[in-house]
């Protein structure tokens, strides 16, 4: 395998982590509704402190090696475009994302609504790169 | 090969998409039920909440995202046309594999899930979740292989 390949390859994993981890995220919202809570708190907080850093983990990745895989191909480059658009949408959805971990982690009862809006510009901001890593507009 | 196989027209990226976005849903679905129940073992399963997720993620998230990703692959290939030597191909074989073997892995964790469902009323679930949970972390082995395959391409 190519440097070019296993960068490629953990470029796509970090990916696959980081929607992974906020489909886990997404389902614990789902299980902590108040209007008929599936799971107890402690075992929220429990289950998020490990779905969270998998998102984090996967951000980094993501970053890091889109990065150096825009600098080792010959078919991209870190300055066009949708590659750009994808830095910025990164930067909004990891500060989002951040914000809702602290949210949930600080106030997870009161501070639920403010935590799910956060999460959903950061969901809404990752699907928009998937969007831009497929389509590759003007590559 | 991964040159032939990286060449496609625009009409591939919305099945492609589809078939991404889903395989990332699935990872998602079974990560969900391997957190939850490995988070409720390691409290000796008195995390019955967690037993719970984990238990319904199998039917309501591994199942659904299962199809999306199935249907996206098999569009993506009917819009394709890909050249024979992709046809013949490590990384698509690797790909049908692990996505038919797992279509049988996941209907096996979703009855164990169901049943495992109706016993969690009496507190006798752990041996069901323990087995929906493990089949769910060997799928999700088999998908990281599945990805890297996807994303490199071996001949």
């Amino acid at each position: 395998m190519s440097l070019y390949d296993w960068l490629l390859f953990l470029h796509v994993l970090s990916a696959f982590l980081v929607v992974a981890g906020l489909t886990a995220l997404w389902g614990l919202i789902i299980a902590t509704r108040p209007s008929a809570p599936m799971v107890a708190a402690d075992e929220a907080q429990r289950f998020g402190r490990i779905a969270g850093p998998i998102v984090g983990l996967g951000m980094g990745g993501t970053i890091l090696l889109g990065i150096a895989l825009a600098i080792d191909s010959d078919a991209y480059h870190p300055w066009d475009g949708w590659i750009i658009a994808a830095l910025v949408l990164w930067f909004v959805a990891g500060g989002a994302g951040g914000q809702a971990g602290k949210t949930f982690e600080r106030d997870p009862i009161g501070g639920r609504s403010a935590g799910i809006r956060y999460q959903a510009i950061n969901s809404l901001g990752i699907l928009a790169i998937l969007v831009l890593m497929i389509w590759k507009p003007g590559a | 090969m991964s040159v032939l196989a990286a060449i496609r027209g625009s009409s591939v990226n919305f099945p492609l998409f589809l078939h991404v976005f889903g395989a990332m849903l699935l990872v998602g679905a079974l990560l969900t039920v391997v957190i939850a129940i490995a988070v409720s073992w390691r409290r000796g399963w008195a995390s019955a909440g967690l037993t719970r997720l984990g238990l319904w993620a199998v039917p309501l998230g591994v199942i659904p995202a299962y199809v999306l990703m199935r249907i996206g692959a098999q569009w993506t290939e009917s819009r394709e046309k890909l050249p024979k030597p992709v046809v013949d191909s490590t990384w698509l074989a690797i790909g049908y594999v692990t996505a038919d073997a797992g279509a049988v892995v996941i209907l096996i964790a979703t009855v164990i899930a169901i049943f495992g469902l109706r016993k969690l009323r009496s507190g006798r679930a752990a041996g069901l979740a323990g087995a929906a949970g493990a089949l769910s972390g060997l799928l999700l082995a088999a998908y990281v292989v599945t990805i890297w395959a996807m994303s490199t391409k071996p001949d």
